[in-house]
């Protein structure tokens, strides 16, 4: 049985991958920021096989509250080895160009937050010396492209964010991993015209916990992103900067 | 967002907006448009039921999660969407099983109670709604209904086999039936004639809970002649050492979502290939095999439906009370030789169901599949009609795209009634069609 920690666990996808772990009789808590969603989540994995769900409800921009809340993880799971970290906002790029205020806020929750929550948890389970923290990035934070340059920069960030970390916790037996999603269908993206690239977060789901499972370091979900960022990243800025991508 | 949700049959092509609903506490919050909305689950109905042309659907997979399950009395509560599939998957390892499951798995709650769905077991456990115990029926002005039979029951009654439109069920709790192994004892018994079918059909009634049979449609010659399908849950000291769980016939991935459309022939193919092994082999035969192919035979191939290619079909079911008629429908499906070669046949017990709007009701209950070649199929759907109107019987909504006002208001007059407590706001394609024209025939 893990002792598994989601933050952001109302998201589609955070939901898909608490069910594998439910299945499998781990322990679970769950943070996110509303108390029915939660609760609703909480129910549906007990009934699944969890061995125990507890959750707690923070918004996530409340960066002094993140110490607290693990606090409480660590005393309701009575200790700690898995973490997920799976929220996120994928605010309007034209809104972030006029405004900074928007453009601050979107990497506040992205990026900031992230780094907030990491600093502690990371300290915690180097101290332990065994672990494993997996975060949702995304393919976004692999290029800067002019349809979503903010929500990229976030991501960019934090997966060089993670990047670092990872090879500071390789001694003390923690593993980072860094998810990087492609197009999913999920509420994030409901507004979005769907075509052949688009994954249910099922799919997303199975990889991340198999991800876990064999203590990777990236993957792309589904696998064929790697390839597919692999051209777009060997595009030449000069004529990149061109593409209306 | 516009879609291209579409129902089983592949008929009629709709437009329709979508709006999908993940969480049951949250307010509908419908736009300020009068389009009208309907919930749909799985659109395993094979006509308009599930579709609301011009409107709105709300689309319920997302709500699939389990609420509550005591495994000592096998009750199990969940949300809407969660599909028979689903619960199968939960209680079968436990030791429960549905009170009562159509011919494939893909199918939500919610719609399973919309359409007051029935099974092999109708003779002794009767319409899926007997064994809802309680659901909370959500309604456009933001009330909520907790409906049971003695609470809010009128609402109770009219959701059960209510179309999708009385509001939206956002959960319900339904009371599972104990088994001991996933395993059935089944017996295929073949038969020439509907007389043997009838006969064979009463004498297994009291010992077996399930009781099907396949009719070959295909020849007027040998109109009559079947296989008889019983069988029963088995208990798990009478399963042999050696049984193993069979690995299933798994179709390649690509052929079970079926990415095209092909041509009729090869479902037909397929069924008669599937008849023939049955009947050639012996007149009798008893096996024991696993559950999901004694229940789905057909959802080894997802989307079979595309078989029919891209004009889509019809699926026709009646019922009438007097099975001795039966016979003068069957010779004029044949000789138009417009049907699918296998028929469904199964006689519906006499348990009510507590449902207004329900369609099972005593006597012998007839399925298959027209694909659409024109005006003819229509026609001859119509003429039908007229038949299990004179006959007394009724048609089911849920397979149907193309039922006249008329029709379905001679074989549900109570429909008059069921519209007290349909939300204003939902409608479908399906009851705009059926209500178009005033009442014409009084009960
Ligand atoms: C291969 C196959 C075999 C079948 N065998 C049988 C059989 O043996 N017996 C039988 O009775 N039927 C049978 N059916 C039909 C099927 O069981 C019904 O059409 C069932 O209702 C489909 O459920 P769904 O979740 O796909 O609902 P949909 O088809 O999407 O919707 C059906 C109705 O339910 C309503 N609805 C759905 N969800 C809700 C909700 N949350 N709240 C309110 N209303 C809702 C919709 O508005 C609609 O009116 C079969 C279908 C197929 C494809
Ligand atoms: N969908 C995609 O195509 C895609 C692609 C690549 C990467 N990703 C990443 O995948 C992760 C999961 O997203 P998803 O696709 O599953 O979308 P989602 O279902 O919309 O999930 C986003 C979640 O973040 C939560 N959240 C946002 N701000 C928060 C805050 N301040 N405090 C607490 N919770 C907050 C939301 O909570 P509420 O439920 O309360 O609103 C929501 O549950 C995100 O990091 C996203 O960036 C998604």
């Amino acid at each position: 049985m893990r002792k598994i920690l989601i933050i952001g666990a109302t998201s589609a996808i955070a939901q898909e991958t608490a069910k594998l772990f439910a299945e499998k009789h781990d322990a679970l808590f769950l943070v996110g920021r509303d108390v029915d969603k939660l609760e609703a989540i909480t129910a549906d994995l007990k009934v699944r096989g969890a061995h125990q769900v507890a959750y707690y409800t923070l918004d996530l921009n409340e960066f002094d509250q993140h110490e607290p809340m693990l606090e409480q993880a660590y005393k309701s799971l009575e200790g700690l080895d898995t973490v997920l970290i799976a929220y996120g906002t994928l605010d309007d790029q034209k809104a972030c160009e006029q405004d900074f205020a928007q453009a601050e806020q979107a990497l506040r929750t992205n990026f900031m937050s992230v780094v907030s929550l990491l600093t502690p948890i990371a300290n915690r389970l180097e101290k332990q010396h065994y672990g494993c923290i997996a975060v949702i990035s995304s393919v976004a934070g692999d290029r800067g492209r002019q349809s979503n340059y903010v929500y990229a920069a976030a991501k960019g960030g934090l997966s060089l964010f993670l990047q670092g970390l990872r090879s500071r916790l390789h001694s003390a037996n923690v593993c980072v991993l860094t998810i990087k999603p492609g197009f999913v269908d999920t509420p994030m993206t409901t507004n979005f015209k769907k075509g052949a690239l688009w994954a249910q977060p099922e799919t997303v789901a199975r990889g991340i916990f198999r991800a876990i499972k064999w203590r990777r370091n990236v993957i792309y979900l589904p696998w064929f992103w790697r390839f597919i960022m692999m051209v777009i990243r060997l595009i030449p800025e000069p004529l990149f900067k061109r593409m209306k991508l | 967002m516009q879609s291209t949700y579409q129902s089983w049959g592949n008929f009629p092509k709709v437009s329709q907006r979508i709006r999908s609903i993940p969480w049951r506490k949250k307010p509908l919050l419908l736009p300020e448009t009068p389009d009208t909305v309907l919930a749909h689950g799985l659109g395993r109905s094979y006509g308009d039921v599930c579709l609301n042309n011009n409107g709105i659907l709300l689309t319920t997979r997302k709500l699939n999660r389990f609420i509550q399950f005591d495994v000592d009395e096998g009750v199990l509560r969940c949300e809407a969407g969660v599909s028979l599939a689903e619960i199968l998957a939960l209680c079968v390892p436990q030791g429960w099983f549905l009170p009562v499951t159509p011919g494939t798995q893909f199918v939500t709650i919610g719609g399973a109670i919309a359409n007051d769905v029935h099974g092999k077991n109708h003779h002794c456990a009767g319409t899926f709604g007997r064994h809802v115990l309680q659901f909370e029926l959500l309604r456009s002005d933001g009330e909520r209904l907790l409906c049971t039979p003695t609470s809010n029951e009128p609402y109770y009654a009219a959701t059960i086999g209510g179309l999708g439109l009385t509001g939206l069920i956002t959960w319900a709790e339904i009371k599972l039936k104990r088994i001991s192994h996933r395993a059935m004892q089944v017996e295929s018994i073949q038969f020439s004639q509907l007389d043997e079918f009838f006969e064979l059909s009463q004498q297994s009634d009291q010992d077996y809970d399930y009781t099907v049979a396949w009719l070959d449609c295909n020849n007027s010659q040998a109109l009559g002649r079947g296989i008889f399908f019983r069988g029963n849950h088995v208990a798990a000291d009478e399963i042999p050492k050696d049984w193993k769980l069979p690995r299933f016939n798994r179709l390649p991935p690509l052929l079970r979502t079926m990415p095209i459309n092909l041509p009729g022939f090869v479902l037909n193919r397929w069924t008669i290939s599937a008849f023939n092994t049955f009947y050639y082999k012996k007149t009798r035969q008893s096996q024991l095999i696993d559950y999901q192919p004694f229940f789905y035979p057909l959802d080894a191939i997802l989307e079979w439906k595309r078989l029919y290619g891209k004009n889509g079909f019809l699926q026709y079911q009646f019922v009438i009370p007097d099975h001795r008629m039966l016979k003068e429908i069957l010779q004029k499906i044949v000789a138009s030789g417009l049907g699918s070669f296998l028929a469904v046949l199964k006689t519906f017990g006499e348990l009510a169901s507590p449902g207004l709007l329900s369609f099972p009701r005593p006597g012998v209950t007839l399925a298959l599949d027209f694909p659409i070649k024109g005006a003819v199929t229509f026609e001859l759907l119509a003429q039908l009609d007229e038949k299990v109107r004179e006959m007394g019987g009724a048609v089911y909504p849920c397979k149907d795209a193309r039922l006249s006002a008329r029709h379905f208001q001679a074989f549900y007059p109570q429909w008059t009634k069921f519209a007290e407590y349909i939300d204003p706001r939902f409608s479908s394609s399906f009851w705009r069609r059926v209500t178009e024209t005033p009442l014409c025939v009084k009960s």
